[in-house]
């Protein structure tokens, strides 16, 4: 049986990991590649690099940072951030990414997608989906959470799988850096609507957090950053404590 | 020296960092004479195994490959156009390896594509010396090698045991990627390159 992955999230900004809470406060907590091959050697499933640059020259940065990744790290990581176009994607996969995952710009243009994975498979395309509550409807947030869609999250999901997504990564800004839980409800009927795996992401705090999206919230990975950054919960007692509540794991 | 065949068949890129972390020397080619030449060939592939195989006819290495007495070593979809035929696309394969390759079946409990870390079983093998039973591999794939004489190691998924690695004669295959499949890739590469 295939295991539940655990996934670190790297924010990269110039070249160096930084963390914010809610997206904002950015503090700087270390080196990229250093700490990627830190978690591979920890028990990390697979990474994620997410590029938060504003300026085209930390674009150029980043891009050869996923070069150096790709040298060192032998385990499977996602890049994005920013990634609008097939060309963008095309850069990344040719520096050495096993994924791509596009947000903001698939909301704009879901077409691109397609575009991605007719061209590289649906192996190498994960529609990042952040959404909130307004009103009893979860709906669609762009722009790092900073701006509300017409967009409601189940149907921009299977809408995204349609089109030739091979993952979901749902993150509720409802619950991310609270510290407090997933929705564990909303993840369980998102995993039932998808035939494609579902990655939990923003609302951790504890092992048992982790162990409920991945069995109550049928979640297939749970990706988080500061929980694993600042040494809250290691990765190693987080897997032994999934595995003591029968979660399978690779340990 | 290892020879990593570039057919436009998906990211060459980790498998050559992989040999690079292990001092292994790679060529990346389409070559015919230097593939010939190799010490080792890599086969390696993601995506579609119709287009796959097409685009490694496409560049005359069929027969270049067939022909190769040297250990050979398909990964992934490499491995998959290695045997007999694909349901995907209805690929002729090369026919090495005596198995079919099918598209798991539509099941709520086994997502497709099987996708993540899932364990091996597997037998006496040069390529997997040293390997515990039940070491973890990483897997991306929607179709998949049935069991089969080739057949030496297995992997479940969905209540379906396949074929995660074969071997006959120089040819070696892994449905997995041991580039991405940390300590235990690297230890079936190192086989790989002693053999």
């Amino acid at each position: 049986m295939v295991a539940k992955r655990i996934i670190p999230c790297l924010d990269v900004k110039d070249g160096s990991v930084v963390k914010g809470v809610n997206f904002a406060g950015l503090r700087e907590v270390g080196d990229a590649v250093e700490m990627g091959a830190a978690y591979s050697a920890d028990g990390a499933d697979e990474l994620v690099y997410l590029d938060i640059s504003a300026s085209r020259e930390g674009r150029r940065t980043f891009v050869e940072l996923v070069e150096k990744i790709s040298r060192r790290i032998d385990i499977p990581f996602t890049v994005g951030g920013g990634i609008a176009s097939l060309d963008d994607a095309a850069r990344l996969l040719g520096a050495g990414a096993d994924k791509v995952t596009l947000n903001s710009a698939a909301v704009a243009d879901p077409a691109l997608i397609g575009r991605i994975a007719a061209r590289y498979g649906s192996q190498f395309v994960v529609c990042a989906i952040d959404a909130k509550q307004v009103d009893g409807v979860w709906r669609v947030m762009t722009h790092g959470g900073t701006r509300l869609t017409d967009r409601e999250l189940y149907s921009w999901a299977r809408e995204a799988a349609e089109r030739g997504a091979g993952e979901i990564l749902f993150t509720s800004m409802d619950h991310d850096g609270t510290k407090g839980g997933y929705p564990c409800a909303v993840y369980a009927r998102l995993c039932d609507s998808l035939r494609i795996p579902v990655i939990a992401s923003g609302g951790a705090g504890s092992v048992a957090d982790i162990a409920e999206v991945l069995s109550a919230g049928k979640a297939d990975a749970a990706l988080a950053a500061s929980i694993f950054h600042f040494g809250e919960i290691p990765i190693p007692e987080l897997k032994r404590g999934l595995l003591a509540r029968n979660i399978n794991v690779r340990i | 020296m290892t020879a990593i065949i570039d057919y436009d068949a998906g990211n060459i890129r980790s498998v050559a960092n992989a040999l690079a972390r292990l001092g292994e020397a790679y060529v990346l080619t389409a070559d015919p004479a230097q593939i010939a030449a190799a010490d080792r060939v890599i086969l390696p592939g993601v995506g579609n195994a119709a287009v796959a195989v097409e685009k490694l006819r496409e560049r005359g290495l069929e027969p270049v490959v067939r022909r190769l007495r040297r250990p050979v070593l398909g990964i992934c979809v490499g491995m998959q156009i290695l045997c007999r035929d694909s349901e995907e696309g209805a690929a002729r394969g090369l026919g090495i390896f005596d198995a079919h390759v099918r598209r798991f079946p539509d099941d709520p409990d086994a997502k497709v594509p099987h996708m993540g870390w899932n364990r091996l079983a597997h037998c006496e093998s040069k390529l997997l010396q040293g390997l515990p039973q039940g070491s973890w591999a990483y897997f991306v794939h929607s179709y998949y090698a049935s069991a089969c004489p080739d057949t030496v190691a297995t992997c479940t998924h969905g209540g379906i045991r396949f074929s995660a690695a074969l071997h006959y004669e120089n040819f070696y295959g892994t449905q997995f990627h041991p580039e991405k499949s940390g300590d235990t890739g690297e230890q079936i590469l190192s086989n790989f390159l002693k053999l």
